[in-house]
């Protein structure tokens, strides 16, 4: 039996939030990811939209290239907006 | 005219258990996780909404009965399901065109039965049939896959069709419980929802490149006699065994 290929599974829970990455499964073809994501990660109610992406055009950051990629960002501690007061009317920063 | 009543819940629940105990054999055991998943899924539906159905029965029946004694201490006469549901699952073609021709009627009778003069029928047939909805999807879905796949699906589709068309007919033919829930308001004129049923299944059947069969043995009475294949049997001694070893037992 041919296997069938990998998807990668994204799904919103509610709207105006961002599709999260849910898991992956196999399907044959986009139309049956949707259908199968929807049996596998929405059971529990989960979502209200689902994404699915061949998990062969996700192109991944190699872990080797971390240091190249991230460590420069580490240093750069003024990046981060901790050094401002806020008001205390300003909610959920 | 009680018993009629309770006769005809029985029907509707009887057919969403014993289909709903069939798609659970596939658990564990599907060729896919996916399948395995979503054929479960669907027999939970199945389950949820015998269970609604029987509480009604159970309800009217009173004499202390519930959901569970009507599923698990009835014998095989006193089911009322059609035959259709009761056949085996056979290979993954049988099981999916067992369902499609289920769901296309399921589909259009919980459809009329949200209109039914009993308001507590309406409200169980509207929330079943968002599930409904979904299950003829997916089966309408894969036997299009199958039908129109390779010509191993083919042949596994047509072969399925050819031994599953003759007990496709005994949901959509009106026995007296029917005629009297017709009579009542309570249910459809089955009469009017076969050609409805039926033109819908040649549709989908010529799509998936299938070939109906020339219908021979149809005369059935499942759900009006309680005449049943061999196999429901067997279903209740699997599906029985535990309540009727420890009677009352709960987990």
């Amino acid at each position: 039996m041919h296997e069938w290929p990998l998807w990668e599974v994204f799904i919103r829970s509610k709207n105006g939030l961002h599709h999260k990455h849910a898991g992956s499964l196999h399907a044959a073809d986009a139309e049956m990811a949707i259908e199968n994501a929807r049996d596998v990660y929405t059971r529990r109610n989960e979502g209200n939209s689902i994404w699915v992406v061949p998990s062969i055009e996700i192109t991944a950051s190699n872990p080797k290239d971390g240091d190249t990629l991230f460590e420069a960002a580490k240093n750069k501690i003024y990046r981060h907006p901790t050094f401002y007061q806020l008001p205390d009317e300003v909610n959920n920063m | 005219m009680e018993n009629n009543l309770y006769l005809y819940l029985l029907q509707l629940g009887d057919n969403a258990l014993i289909l709903g105990q069939r798609l659970c054999e596939w658990t564990g055991v599907a060729a896919e996780l996916e399948i395995d998943l979503a054929l479960s899924n669907i027999a939970l539906d199945l389950l949820g909404q015998s269970n609604q159905w029987y509480e009604y029965a159970a309800e009217i029946k009173g004499e202390n009965s519930s959901p569970d004694t009507l599923a698990f201490f009835r014998e095989a006469h006193e089911f009322r399901n059609v035959q259709l549901v009761e056949l085996p699952n056979g290979n993954f073609a049988d099981t999916i065109i067992r369902s499609v021709i289920f769901d296309t009627f399921h589909q259009l009778l919980y459809e009329e039965l949200t209109r039914s003069s009993d308001a507590r029928i309406g409200s169980i047939a509207a929330r079943a049939i968002k599930e409904i909805n979904y299950h003829i999807r997916y089966s309408r879905n894969w036997t299009l896959r199958l039908g129109d796949g390779t010509q191993e699906s083919h042949k596994k589709a047509q072969n399925a069709l050819g031994r599953i068309w003759d007990y496709a007919f005994e949901a959509l033919t009106p026995g007296p419980i029917d005629r009297w829930a017709f009579k009542n308001g309570i249910g459809p004129d089955l009469d009017a929802l076969r050609p409805v049923w039926l033109n819908r299944m040649e549709k989908l059947f010529e799509q998936a490149t299938l070939e109906i069969p020339a219908p021979g043995f149809i005369d059935r009475k499942g759900k009006s006699e309680g005449i049943h294949t061999e196999h429901l049997g067997y279903i209740l001694a699997e599906m029985q065994s535990l309540q009727r070893t420890h009677p009352g037992l709960e987990w």
